[in-house]
Formats: structure tokens, sequence, C-alpha cells
């Protein structure tokens, strides 16, 4: 029998955060837990894949960190978008741009179906 | 004795810390958001709340998925303001009353066998931290002292929307057997709509948010059996935070008093408020 939070994932165009997810994104999740310290952003863009590496990612994960391919590491990598938008903190990637490239839209397509466009995008 | 007068339901949308930390009130894009909060914080201010429990759930800030507890309660005095990634948000520290804290603890643990993670260290994440200072006054120190309850709704399996009620019952229980003559505040904080994984990044869905706002006012318990799929399919993958707002109206008296409401739904999260009194 599938677990109740399995079923879930039954719902259309929606990436349920369960604990196989979790357990997949353990260590992309960590990594990206640990820019909320500020000597570990400086870490992170001191010496990215330096930084990536002392904290244990696979080289599959550091390839779709360094390309920004937030789509494969939430669908595929275990992602938590809660601790990924901790790595846009420091490169600069807003939750806008996270979210539109997971719609396959550019930034200003997904813009328009906005009711009101907000600055802060959060 | 303890008393419970407020309960207040609101969204905790990160840009709107954002925007009030820029002094973004009165911008068009903002004024249907800030003006909404106006009323709230005036009336809480004039019925005299000194305490607030407010549940919300850390994105990040002080719990990773190494320990992620289903429920978390802070005792302690001083709550600092956690850096999420972008620094620290120009705010006091949250004001804490742990003995008030292991009351409830004590109450809910053994009255109501809700076993908590109690916290005597704990640090304050915008699930707090984005609905406090625009409910109440903060300068120079906070008006309210405040228990902070983070509740799992990241990491399935999460608690059921039934949990989270039966919860706000345990809270009216244990402020109700609380010797001091504390004016509490519950805020169930998250949601409306939204959703930040999956193809469907963006979804909103505004009928939902007023419905389920209705409901939590008039009808909760007619919300205390929905399913965690439910929420997800009307609201998005990330509306399950709105099970906190069940947890604070279980904490009220079965009629209310309502007081203020309001919606807007700008861009990524439809951002509700309700605000009611206790009618007992």
């Amino acid at each position: 029998m599938s677990t109740d939070a399995e079923d879930k994932e039954n719902i259309p165009g929606t990436s349920v955060f369960t604990g196989h997810k979790s357990k997949k994104g353990y260590a992309l999740n960590r990594f990206a837990y640990s820019l909320h310290e500020e000597n570990n952003r400086e870490a992170y863009r001191e010496n990215p894949d330096q930084y990536m590496d002392s904290c244990g990612l696979s080289n599959w994960e550091k390839e779709k960190v360094n390309a920004r391919d937030w789509k494969a590491l939430i669908n595929d990598g275990g992602g938590s978008i809660y601790m990924l938008i901790k790595i846009g903190a420091v490169t600069g990637d807003g939750l806008v741009a996270i979210g539109a490239q997971q719609r396959g839209e550019s930034v200003e397509e997904f813009m328009k179906s906005r009711n009101v466009p907000l600055r802060q995008n959060m | 004795m303890g008393k419970i007068v407020a309960g207040i339901g609101s969204s905790h949308v990160p840009s709107i810390g954002v925007a009030y930390d820029q002094q973004q009130q009165e911008s068009p894009e903002w004024k249907p958001l800030f003006d909404g909060y106006t009323p709230a914080k005036d009336w809480l201010e004039e019925i005299g709340v000194t305490h607030t429990i407010v549940l919300y759930n850390d994105h990040g800030t002080d719990f990773f998925y190494d320990k992620y507890p289903t429920f978390a309660m802070g005792a302690a005095d001083e709550y600092p303001i956690g850096d999420e990634g972008w620094g620290i948000r120009p705010l006091p520290s949250v004001k804490g009353d742990s003995d008030f804290s292991w009351h409830l603890a004590n109450s809910l643990v053994l009255e109501s066998e809700f076993d908590l993670t109690v916290c005597q260290e704990m640090v304050m994440d915008h699930g707090l931290l984005v609905p406090l200072p625009v409910l109440f006054s903060h300068q120079p120190d906070w008006s309210v002292k405040t228990v902070p309850l983070a509740v799992n709704v990241l990491q399935h399996p999460l608690p059921t929307a039934k949990r989270l009620w039966k919860l706000g019952l345990g809270l009216r229980a244990a402020v109700e057997s609380y010797p001091e003559d504390v004016r509490v505040a519950v805020i169930g904080t998250g949601g409306l709509s939204h959703q930040l994984h999956g193809e469907r990044f963006g979804h909103m869905n505004a009928d939902w948010d007023n419905e389920f706002m209705d409901r939590i006012e008039d009808d909760p318990k007619s919300l205390i059996d929905i399913s965690h799929k439910e929420l997800m399919e009307r609201g998005g993958a990330e509306a399950v935070e709105m099970m906190m707002w069940l947890g604070m109206r279980g904490a009220l008296s079965p009629k209310v008093e309502k007081i203020h409401r309001n919606y807007y739904q700008p861009m990524l999260s439809g951002m509700g408020l309700t605000v009611m009194a206790d009618a007992s």
C-alpha cells in the first residue's frame, strides 16, 4: 500500500515534498540551508564548487546548481523550494525566476499572468 | 485567570515583510494589503492584548530536515530575529514569557496529551515575523509577549487538519487554567492559496480562499476533516499552511464576533486576514 503522502502526488503539475524527496535531496537541501549563515554565503560566493564539495554535493547536483536548473533540482533532485531560495539569495535568482522556469515560461511571460506584478516577489 | 480574547488568521508571505521594511505601506501595489491591517492593529490595542500565541512554520531558519519537529513551542523570554539568507530584519527581538510557555506545555502534554518539543532557544522566521509587526506595536519594544508554536507543514507526513483543531482546543484549556490575568490573541498564520513546487507554480484560487475564510469564521467544524490532498488541489501544494488557521480557530469560542477581514491577491499568494473576538 502506498502512503497517503505519495498518493497526493497525483495532483497534476504538483510536486509534494515527501519523506522520500527529503531523503533524496538531503545533501542538496542541507547545502542550501547552510546559506542562512553569512560566513557560508561568503564561502560559497568566493568558490562555489569548493563550497559545494565541502557540503558533499554530487557532480549532478553541482552541475544543476551551477546551471540554475531549478526545475531539475526540484523534480529530480528532491530540492525543497524553501531551501533552494537561499541559493538564490547569493546568486540573485528570485522566486519568480525559479517559478517561471518550472512553468516553462520566461519571467516576462509569467509576470503578464499576475494580477499585480509586485517588485518584491518572494 | 488567563483568557483568550481574540483570534487572527493572517498570511505570512515574505514579500510583505520586505515591503514593510522598505516602508511601502502607501505604494499603490501594497496599500490594499497594509490598509487591511490598520483597523486590526487598532482594535487589538484597544482590547488590551498582553500575550500572543502564534502558530507558524519555520522555513529553514532555525529548523532543518535533519530533525524537523511536528510541533515545537518556544519557552524563552526572548527570541532572536533569524537570518533567512538575506540578513536580519530591523526588528527588536521577539519578547517571550517562559513561565507562561511552561504552563502551556504542562497543560498541553499532560491534560490534552499533545506531545510537543519544547525549545528554550528558538530563532524567529518570517512565518511569525511577517504578521507580528503589522498587528502589534514594537518600537522601541514589543507591546505583547509571544509564544511561538512552530508546526510542520513542509515535510510530509504533516499533522492532519483535525490535529490542528485539537491543538486549538488544548490551547484554550491551557490558557484558561493559567492563574495570571493574561489576555491572549491566538494567531494562525500561512496561506492562503499558493503553490511553489511544480509546473502549477503560481496557482491561486480566490473563490476557495474566501470560502475558507467564511467557514473559518462561521462554521469551522466543517473544515476539520479536510484532507491534505483537497487543501493542495484547491489552494496549491503550499496552501496546506491554512491548517494553522484551524489551530487558531479551535482555540476560540464556537461563535465569534467578526471584527475585520481583508483579502488581496496580487502576485503569487492569496493574502488573507480575519480578526475575530472571542464571544465567551
